[in-house]
């Protein structure tokens, strides 16, 4: 690639790429390449579909794109294609053939592949018309879809860069800060702390400053920095060369998860393009202005997302926090000031600068500007990554983009936050989304994690997985979480085996109550929130626990029983083929029972009966 | 059960001069050994020490620090089995009963054939998926009980 010297020849090449796709007019398949698809089995089907455009001589006349992440994981894999935007869902490599015949060559629909809405049953053949995008606002997310994320030519071709041109010879730093500060966006990773002050303290302190990245997305349940990163590494770079102009820093680091293999690659190759085309390295677009990235792996521990714990971990040493009596804006990385944001954070950044703060204050509330995107998963019909204005409701998000939950079962409980956050029940369901909002009935923002809970979770089940997630996590330097985090759980672990008893609950919220006071870092402190907002929410179900020893749920094994209700089984006898320990008996047609002895509570039954028949008891 | 690795040093040094001998990158380092036999051989340590400059205690302090890292062999296939909440709520537990049963391992543990590990992780960011779980780096998702023991099944038939 040639070098780009100056902003005449970015612009330049963005034209040319304009054009391209102007006259290329080539029919494009996109197949979501993202983590979630591919775990369905992307690659496959790839494989087929270029064998079989070859087969079909149709190799020069459409353009396959493996993009990163749609957001509709649920239906993975997805097929796209343009310029009609006909969504095929859940495609599997046998699907291809037909599709290539029809489609592809025929311009008909196949009618069997077509998405069925859940909802009402219809057949919706385009992808914008589906509730689950059509009520989204995907301001950051949008291009994931369009994009080759291996490819710079195509983030530029969509406007990519534009932003960095603007920062670059238009704007001093300190207009850069001052339109982040009026734009309102505050930090994605789950602090909600407002980014432009941030940038501004760091910028007063002297010293080699850094710009960081955090990509170790560590809450259970929340992968919205792992798709963009994958579907759209370049927004993040952009971002950042833009933060380092206004924070005046020459290098920058992206703290990423081992974890997250494909993130590391694209983030990879991103850098490469961009390092290569002069938009990273010395002299930026021949501005003057030199600005590096490197990538940092990390190992595996969640408390390395805190700030100083991820900083002691780029350094390469355990990742233990500090204290922060001294913030990191002024010592931080290598004892310099260091700048850290999230994945997403710095996503908004090149869109505020491109559409201006005015504009991306327009979107959200009062405190809450911009989008969020969420990743809605667990016991919901539409699972995904869903971007929304800050402000909407828990109710459209789970019900109306969501689809509500599976198999008609009843919605419990929404968690969001992470382990730092909360369970808020069905009465909040109208409740606006945004950092305030979320705080005041007990939860946070966290990084944007929501999981949907049914009638069959339980909740006491639920706090205990998230104790004994942190008690893991924990890095064991103070004493309050180290503890505490272990007391909670001996605690919780009796309460979910029927070893519980009168007081428990108050001990709980006495331990929880200590370690929001006296833990050293914002995982220790936040650490009970889990627990805490579960029993003032869901207290009946602690008790029930408690003093009638039964799960109403029907999940800790020890407090429940399965029955099999004679009035509604029907005698299908699915139960009993299913049945791993051959526990369930009875003659065709005529109710079945369970032999409690051999039942091992693995909920098969449960599960398959469609008639309803099986009951916890 | 215990065997010897038998060590590529070639390799081991072209990564330590990947990293430009950084000790900042010691865990990645770290990292690229482990991918290279699922575990960090301790014969590598004091060639570390040597070449990065760093003690030995910081090696083993990193090493036991972060998850990914393992100084006790493992298997041929490392079995992560997603515990984030997502998959928890959809039945990970049930995942990880039925390979427990199926290995006679338990978690942590290396099948005897040393042909399988098997590990609860944290989130691994596939939670439209779920339950999901890593073989080494592939993710397979929507799963159930059957479906886990088939893939059991076919990276066996794979290693034979």
């Amino acid at each position: 690639m040639t070098k780009l010297i100056n902003r005449e020849s970015l612009d330049q090449l963005r034209e040319s790429l304009k054009d391209r796709a102007k006259l290329g007019e080539k029919k494009l398949i996109s197949l979501c390449a993202g983590s979630g698809c591919g775990a369905y089995g992307t690659a496959k089907v790839y494989e087929k579909l270029k064998e079989e455009l070859a087969n079909h001589g149709l190799t020069d006349d459409i353009e396959v794109k493996l993009t990163g992440c749609h957001g509709f994981c649920e239906k993975g894999p997805i097929m796209v294609i343009h310029p009609e935007g006909i969504f095929y869902p859940q495609i599997k490599p046998d699907f291809v053939p037909e599709i290539v015949e029809k489609t592809l060559k025929n311009g008909e629909l196949v009618k069997s592949l077509i998405y069925k809405d859940p909802a009402t049953k219809k057949n919706i053949t385009h992808e914008h018309e589906i509730p689950f995008y059509k009520l989204q606002q995907r301001v950051i997310f949008g291009s994931n879809g369009l994009i080759d994320p291996t490819s710079i030519e195509d983030y530029i071709g969509a406007g990519g860069y534009s932003a960095l041109s603007k920062a670059l010879f238009d704007m001093k730093p300190k207009a850069i800060i001052d339109e982040i500060k009026k734009s309102g966006l505050r930090g994605r990773g789950g602090g909600g702390f407002p980014t432009g002050i941030k940038w501004e303290t760091c910028a007063r302190h002297h010293g080699n400053r850094y710009v960081i990245c955090n990509a170790d997305e560590g809450d259970p349940g929340a992968y919205m920095d792992r798709s963009l990163l994958e579907g759209n590494p370049h927004s993040v770079v952009e971002g950042m060369i833009i933060g380092a102009i206004a924070i005046g820093s020459n290098e920058g680091y992206v703290y990423v998860r081992h974890e997250y293999p494909l993130a590391v690659t694209n983030l990879g190759k991103a850098l490469e393009s961009a390092r290569s085309l002069g938009i990273l390295g010395k002299n930026i677009l021949g501005s003057g202005f030199d600005f590096d990235i490197h990538i940092s792996r990390g190992g595996g521990a969640f408390v390395c997302g805190e700030s100083t714990a991820l900083m002691a971990s780029l350094e390469g040493k355990p990742g233990r926090p500090r204290a922060k009596y001294v913030h990191t804006v002024a010592k931080g990385f290598r004892d310099s000031p260091s700048n850290l944001n999230n994945v997403e954070t710095w996503a908004n950044v090149p869109v505020i600068i491109n559409k201006g703060a005015d504009w991306y204050a327009s979107i959200g509330t009062q405190h809450s500007k911009g989008t969020k995107i969420f990743s809605l998963v667990g016991k919901v019909v539409n699972t995904g990554l869903v971007e929304v204005p800050m402000g909407t409701t828990l109710r459209q998000i789970i019900f109306d983009i969501g689809g509500g939950i599976p198999k008609k079962k009843k919605f419990k409980a929404v968690q969001t936050g992470g382990p730092s956050g909360g369970c808020i029940p069905e009465r909040f369901l109208d409740l606006p989304v945004d950092f305030d909002e979320l705080t005041k009935v007990g939860s946070i923002m966290g990084s944007g994690g929501m999981i949907v809970m049914d009638q069959d979770t339980c909740m006491v089940d639920v706090a205990r997985y998230f104790v004994d997630f942190l008690k893991d996590e924990s890095c064991g330097q103070c004493n309050p979480c180290r503890e505490g985090l272990k007391h909670m759980l001996d605690i919780l672990t009796d309460i979910c085996q029927g070893r519980g008893k009168e007081g428990d609950i108050e001990i709980l919220e006495e331990i929880g109550a200590m370690m929001q006071k006296f833990a050293l870092c914002g995982l220790g402190t936040s650490a009970p929130n889990p627990v805490l907002t579960n029993i003032l929410y869901f207290r009946d179900e602690y008790e029930a626990h408690i003093r009638d020893k039964k799960c109403p749920a029907g999940v800790c094994k020890p407090l429940f029983h399965y029955e099999i209700d004679p009035e509604k089984c029907t005698g299908c006898t699915v139960c009993a083929k299913k049945c791993p320990k051959e526990a369930v008996s009875g003659e065709k047609k005529k109710p079945h029972a369970i032999d409690q002895n051999n039942c091992i509570k693995c909920g098969i039954c449960y599960e398959g009966c469609k008639f309803d028949a099986i009951k916890i008891c | 059960m215990e065997t010897k690795t038998s060590i590529d040093w070639k390799r081991v040094d072209s990564i330590i001069e990947k990293y430009n001998r950084d000790k900042e990158s010691l865990l990645m380092i770290l990292q690229d050994i482990s991918d290279m036999y699922n575990y960090v051989p301790p014969e590598v340590i004091p060639v570390l020490v040597k070449k990065l400059g760093v003690r030995e205690s910081l090696i083993y302090s990193v090493a036991t620090f972060y998850k990914t890292i393992s100084l006790k062999p493992r298997g041929k296939y490392i079995l992560s089995v997603c515990t984030g909440t997502a998959c928890h709520v959809r039945g990970a537990e049930k995942i990880m009963d039925a390979l427990h049963s199926e290995l006679n391992i338990a978690e942590g543990e290396t099948s005897e054939d040393r042909l399988f590990t098997l590990l609860g992780v944290r989130c691994i960011g596939c939670c439209a998926s779920g339950p999901v779980m890593n073989v080494n780096h592939d993710t397979h998702g929507g799963l159930d009980r059957s479906s886990a023991l088939k893939l059991i099944e076919e990276y066996r038939q794979q290693a034979s």
